[in-house]
């Protein structure tokens, strides 16, 4: 998809592929013949430069056509680079510039409160993006109102756009952060399916907002990508895109 | 002459909007007493959320509820609904149209003794590129109730823009408030007057003046900025051969500009503009500073004897 739109963010998705596969394969109750469902539980990609690895989930669940994806961030296409919720089958909500995505879904979760409806909504942001003053002020929000139908997540893969996050914007320790703003706090491996589906399990039960710190490596499983800042925003070539397949066993 | 807040409209018109739109919900961020949003809260304490002081999130959170089917006001000064989160405003709500309004109070140089740092004098222009966005800009208290109201029925983000001060009544403006539809007030053939906002009354006193010096002008009242009323702006500028805008806002990207683009591809004619110059403004009271400023029927009467033939 990235390659074929030359422009897009590979690194981030393929960090988060397990975290979203959990959601929408596992956890998530929805239903692709109805994308409005009052009763689905909610998915906010915050961290909104990884629609590929949303797309392709979404397609594969069937809420658009899998040739779809050939025309990723092209003209005229419903696929733009980052989620738009009145144009694609299954988006929740906009996001794009970063920061807005928490705040969003927690306007959602206020709205299922105020509806006394059941549903949850997840949330994934990215450990860059949560240097944004708003995620800060939705920390707060989040607290006061008790909205613990809010289960969200942090994919904290240690890489930023300009790279190693640590070394841009020190935010270690998160979890006493998140706790300290009244969030009920996992720390995870955000590669481990049964651990992501248990603690979101276990969190459901949560009194507070529920915040999963899932530690992740950005580019994961394409060796060349791995833990490479430069994978963030840059389409592979021709030749990396080759490789690249070749180790997913996909043959090119 | 009766004065009344065009803030204490939008309240009034919240809570009557209340009872038609029980899906209705106001947001406001640290400023209720300021927006008078707490006469809604006072009447619908569960349908208030107080943000604190963070217009960013609010403005996001209001996206989150109307994309689940309420009815959010969004309520802050005009500096913070617009500079302060206008990224908020252009990417959550702007973008994919969602059914958020915006209360937006304390805009422009009548804001007065806060200073330049709360005057806001660019939000029309800010708001007006965002493309989507609708913008009502009501001239007296009356009109400002209306306007709420309207923009509760009408599906789509609004930007309403109301001041701090009291501001005249201004009685000839009450007819039934229509979204995109502008307000003959007064014909006359040797200039058109075109206002927004609380400049309507500046407007209505500049059309008598000019009448007790033998002019007869035309004065259009523009109560909706986005989508604007092209008929009409032609159609003033056809029956005063040349225009004169007043706006309390910038020269820059509001109402003056609006017109200036409409006149220039369909009718050209002598046009002048009435607004805040290109610079930041002051504290001191409102009249003073509208005084100080330029927005005053006097300046509208000076514009206008410089263009008309």
């Amino acid at each position: 998809m990235v390659y074929e739109a030359r422009s897009g963010h590979v690194g981030g998705s393929l960090g988060a592929t397990e975290l979203v596969v959990a959601l929408y394969y596992h956890l998530m109750k929805h239903d692709p013949c109805n994308p409005g469902w009052e009763g689905r539980d909610r998915f906010v990609l915050s961290k909104g430069h990884c629609t590929p690895v949303l797309y392709a989930v979404l397609a594969d669940c069937g809420y658009f056509p899998l040739e779809d994806l050939k025309r990723f961030r092209r003209p005229g296409a419903h696929l733009q680079g980052h989620p738009y919720q009145p144009k694609t089958p299954g988006v929740d909500a906009s996001t794009g510039t970063l920061g807005l995505g928490l705040s969003t879904g927690l306007g959602m979760a206020l709205a299922a409160k105020l509806k006394k409806q059941t549903h949850y909504c997840y949330i994934l942001c990215g450990d860059g993006e949560i240097q944004e003053g708003q995620i800060w002020e939705a920390a707060m929000f989040a607290n006061k109102y008790k909205l613990n139908n809010v289960i969200a997540f942090v994919d904290r893969n240690y890489q930023q756009s300009d790279g190693y996050s640590e070394a841009i914007m020190p935010m270690d320790p998160l979890n006493i952060k998140w706790e300290s703003f009244g969030w009920r706090v996992y720390d995870i491996d955000g590669h481990d399916l049964n651990e992501i589906i248990k603690t979101v399990e276990d969190a459901k039960a949560s009194e507070r907002p529920v915040m999963i710190i899932a530690k992740t490596v950005k580019g994961k499983g394409i060796s060349f990508m791995e833990n490479e800042a430069k994978w963030h925003g840059t389409p592979p070539g021709k030749e990396d895109y080759e490789k690249a397949m070749e180790e997913l066993q996909y043959g090119v | 002459m009766e004065y009344k807040q065009t803030r204490q409209g939008y309240a009034d018109g919240l809570i009557e909007a209340g009872k038609e739109f029980p899906e209705l919900v106001v947001l406001d961020s640290d400023v209720a007493k300021a927006t008078r949003t707490a006469d809604f809260q006072a009447v619908y304490p569960d349908r208030f959320f107080n943000c604190g002081v963070q217009e960013q999130n609010m403005m996001s959170v209001a996206a989150g509820l109307a994309l689940e089917g309420f009815l959010p006001f969004a309520s802050t000064f005009g500096v913070f609904a617009t500079c302060r989160a206008g990224d908020q405003l252009r990417n959550s709500i702007a973008y994919p149209k969602l059914n958020v309004k915006v209360g937006a109070t304390h805009c422009g140089i009548s804001t007065g003794g806060d200073g330049a740092s709360h005057q806001a004098n660019e939000d029309i222009a800010i708001v007006r590129s965002f493309p989507n966005m609708t913008i009502l800009v009501p001239g007296d208290y009356e009109e400002a109730r209306q306007a709420t109201i309207a923009a509760a029925r009408y599906s789509g983000p609004v930007y309403l823009r109301f001041g701090r001060d009291t501001y005249p009544v201004v009685t000839s403006i009450h007819g039934p408030f229509v979204i995109g539809q502008g307000k003959w007030l007064r014909e006359g053939p040797d200039v058109s007057i075109i206002s927004t906002g609380i400049m309507v009354h500046e407007a209505l006193v500049a059309a008598e003046i000019l009448s007790e010096e033998g002019f007869s002008a035309t004065v259009l009242h523009l109560p909706t900025v986005k989508p604007i009323d092209v008929e009409s702006v032609v159609q003033a500028a056809r029956r005063g051969g040349c225009v004169v805008t007043c706006e309390e806002h910038s020269i820059i990207g509001g109402l003056g500009e609006a017109v200036a683009a409409i006149l220039s591809e369909l009718h050209p004619c002598m046009m002048a503009r009435v607004g805040v110059m290109d610079r930041f403004g002051e504290s001191g009271t409102a009249g003073e500073l509208l005084d100080k400023y330029g927005l005053r029927a006097k300046d509208i009467v000076l514009a206008a004897k410089k263009i008309m033939l």
